[in-house]
């Protein structure tokens, strides 16, 4: 089907469009300065290349006020957290101990590489979270063990958006000598983290979530980190990443980083928090997540007695894109993780829709969306066998 | 589309037909639940002296394959006597709506058992039930027909996942051919036990996986 040409786009947290900016930006690093990364004693494209490598990655690094020899280069935020929890697992598995601590309500890359550790006879602990998807931090203090070698814990939901506290996770580790990675895809940028305040030492971040290339992430290392490379090949990436630098996507990640500003995420909080009070309106729904500490970009809100994949597909029809936790629209059929996580019932996750705002969405975008949202869901509560009498 | 769902699905998804309650039907039946992620109810209205379906209609909280197979099958039913309608099956309703994914069999198997159901449910009010069938071996093996392997979208028996079924003092044990830890392993587990655990003679419902 041909997208609509009003096509309201509010799944930013999937993929944003690319800006127009990074483009141009990417464009000379595919058909002019298009060589490997060389070292200065190399042919001078390739000494090119590698100035470009350098300054994008000495900017990217500065947004999260790191040094540059501090961040590396990935193919996105999956391959950041495999590295973090694999590398880590390889680096000190026999050293210190095999205990890894973590939460419900990670995102893919943390949950399943933690449950590959498992296999590899790893102990997994997974701290509570409250019904907003905060940590217990006296349990997770509790949870450290002589045996514990890393806490990984995301900086914000995927899902629900819910912020962690990372300030006062970092400082539990700091204080027990335990690693502690915080997957950022979310919020970076969008939500301060600078690893000079924060005592944090791993840290996953992706250009796909802010108008950024596809398949260029990296993974920030604080210096003396004991980690090990997990992927065997060349010795890219200050021997932790093999492979042929991607270039363009660095150089494109780094710009996409330059455009975001305050004032635009502020933007993108006033439209997230106009849609979350016209949707509260809609009789039996609920938001999934914190009031306050939330994503500046999400909304995601639970519509009872109706189902998620078959709103989404009205709304789709609509033109509108949208995402749900429900188990229908999942390709392991499972209800979302996180919901269930937080302590809500299949009910909740299968009526469950989340709405993620770019730089591309306008504030008339939020009334339509949240005028078809109402509509899309009184018509199937028409049909559905639930919620009357 | 976002989903590879035929014309006719869709439409069926955007205009279904004999939606909504009767208010005073012959025969009702509820089958699935929120936890399973999908919920059909059928509603019938039978003439007493032909056994026919005079009206039928469906509710549906449920996913796009779910409501379009609730739309077709009424129609199917409709006009059908009793006996008839109860030999509708899952892969004429597929067939008619041009097929859907395999995937999604498990949602529109759910409007077929809801069918059932109420045309039991119609035989249990005006005594035409025979003696309550016990839950034997060869019960539970035509029950699991209707439980689908969502990688292929045909049910496990056919698919030879049903390795072991025993039936003692009220438990049902079935063993299925899968590691406990594939992806849809869960999903067959709740299915299975959703198909079961009601009867009037089952106590308990496991599942075992081989690995």
């Amino acid at each position: 089907m041909a997208v609509l040409e009003k096509f309201v786009y509010l799944d930013n947290a999937a993929a944003t469009r690319l800006d127009e900016r990074v483009l141009e930006a990417m464009t000379p690093y595919f058909f002019d300065l298009y060589a490997v990364a060389t070292s200065q004693f190399g042919y001078s494209l390739g000494v090119d290349a590698r100035d470009a490598l350098d300054e994008a990655r000495a900017r990217v690094a500065a947004a999260l006020g790191a040094k540059p020899e501090e961040f590396i280069f990935t193919s996105g935020d999956t391959e950041s957290s495999n590295l973090a929890l694999k590398g880590v697992a390889l680096a000190l598995g026999e050293k210190k101990g095999r205990h890894i601590i973590t939460s419900p309500i990670e995102d893919f890359p943390v949950l399943y590489s933690a449950r590959a550790l498992e296999k590899q006879g790893f102990r997994v602990t997974t701290v509570r979270v409250d019904e907003t998807g905060r940590v217990d931090l006296d349990h997770l203090r509790d949870a450290i063990t002589p045996e514990t070698i890393l806490i990984s814990i995301q900086a914000a939901n995927q899902e629900i958006g819910t912020l962690q506290d990372v300030q006062a996770i970092g400082e539990i580790a700091r204080e027990k000598g335990v690693l502690f990675h915080t997957d950022a895809t979310h919020s970076f940028t969008r939500v301060p983290l600078n690893v000079q305040e924060t005592p944090v030492d791993l840290v996953t971040v992706s250009a796909h979530t802010i108008h950024g290339p596809k398949g260029i992430g990296g993974l920030y290392v604080r210096q003396g980190t004991p980690i090990r490379k997990w992927m065997d090949g060349g010795f890219q990436e200050f021997d932790l990443r093999p492979g042929v630098e991607n270039i363009p996507g660095a150089v494109g990640f780094a710009k996409a980083v330059e455009l975001v500003t305050p004032e635009e995420t502020a933007r993108l909080q006033g439209l997230r928090d106009r849609l979350i009070e016209h949707l509260l309106q809609v009789p039996h729904s609920r938001l999934n997540g914190h009031p306050v500490y939330r994503l500046p970009q999400n909304a995601n809100i639970s519509f009872r007695f109706v189902e998620g994949e078959s709103l989404l597909l009205h709304l789709d029809m609509r033109g509108f894109a949208v995402s749900t936790g429900s188990a229908c629209f999942s390709r392991s059929l499972e209800a979302s993780h996180v919901i269930l996580g937080i302590g809500g019932d299949h009910e909740r996750a299968h009526g469950s829709v989340r709405f993620t705002f770019g730089r591309f969405n306008q504030e008339s975008d939020v009334d339509a969306a949240a005028q078809a949202v109402a509509e899309v869901v009184e018509e199937l509560r028409k049909i559905s066998p639930l919620g009357k009498e | 589309m976002p989903l590879p769902y035929s014309e006719l699905v869709m439409e069926h998804f955007r205009h279904p037909h004999n939606v909504g309650r009767i208010e005073d039907p012959d025969a009702r039946a509820i089958e699935g639940s929120p936890a399973c992620g999908d919920m059909v109810a059928v509603y019938l209205k039978v003439d007493p002296e032909t056994q026919r379906i005079t009206d039928i209609k469906f509710e549906s909280y449920g996913c796009a394959s779910n409501i379009a197979t609730g739309s077709i099958i009424t129609e199917l039913a409709k006009g059908k006597t009793l006996e008839e309608a109860r030999q509708i099956t899952w892969k004429q309703a597929s067939e008619a709506l041009g097929g859907l994914p395999p995937i999604k069999a498990h949602c529109s198997v759910l409007a077929v058992d809801g069918l059932r159901a109420a045309i039991e449910n119609y035989e249990e009010r005006h005594g035409l039930v025979k003696e309550q069938e016990p839950t034997t071996v060869e019960f539970v093996r035509r029950r699991l027909k209707h439980v689908m392997n969502p990688v292929t979208g045909l049910d496990v028996v056919r698919t030879k996942l049903v390795e072991e079924i025993e039936v003692a003092d009220g438990v049902v044990r079935v063993v299925i051919d899968l590691p406990a830890d594939h992806q849809f392993a869960n999903n067959i587990r709740d299915e299975i036990v959703e198909k079961l655990g009601h009867r009037w003679d089952v106590k308990q419902v496991e599942v075992v996986f081989t690995e």
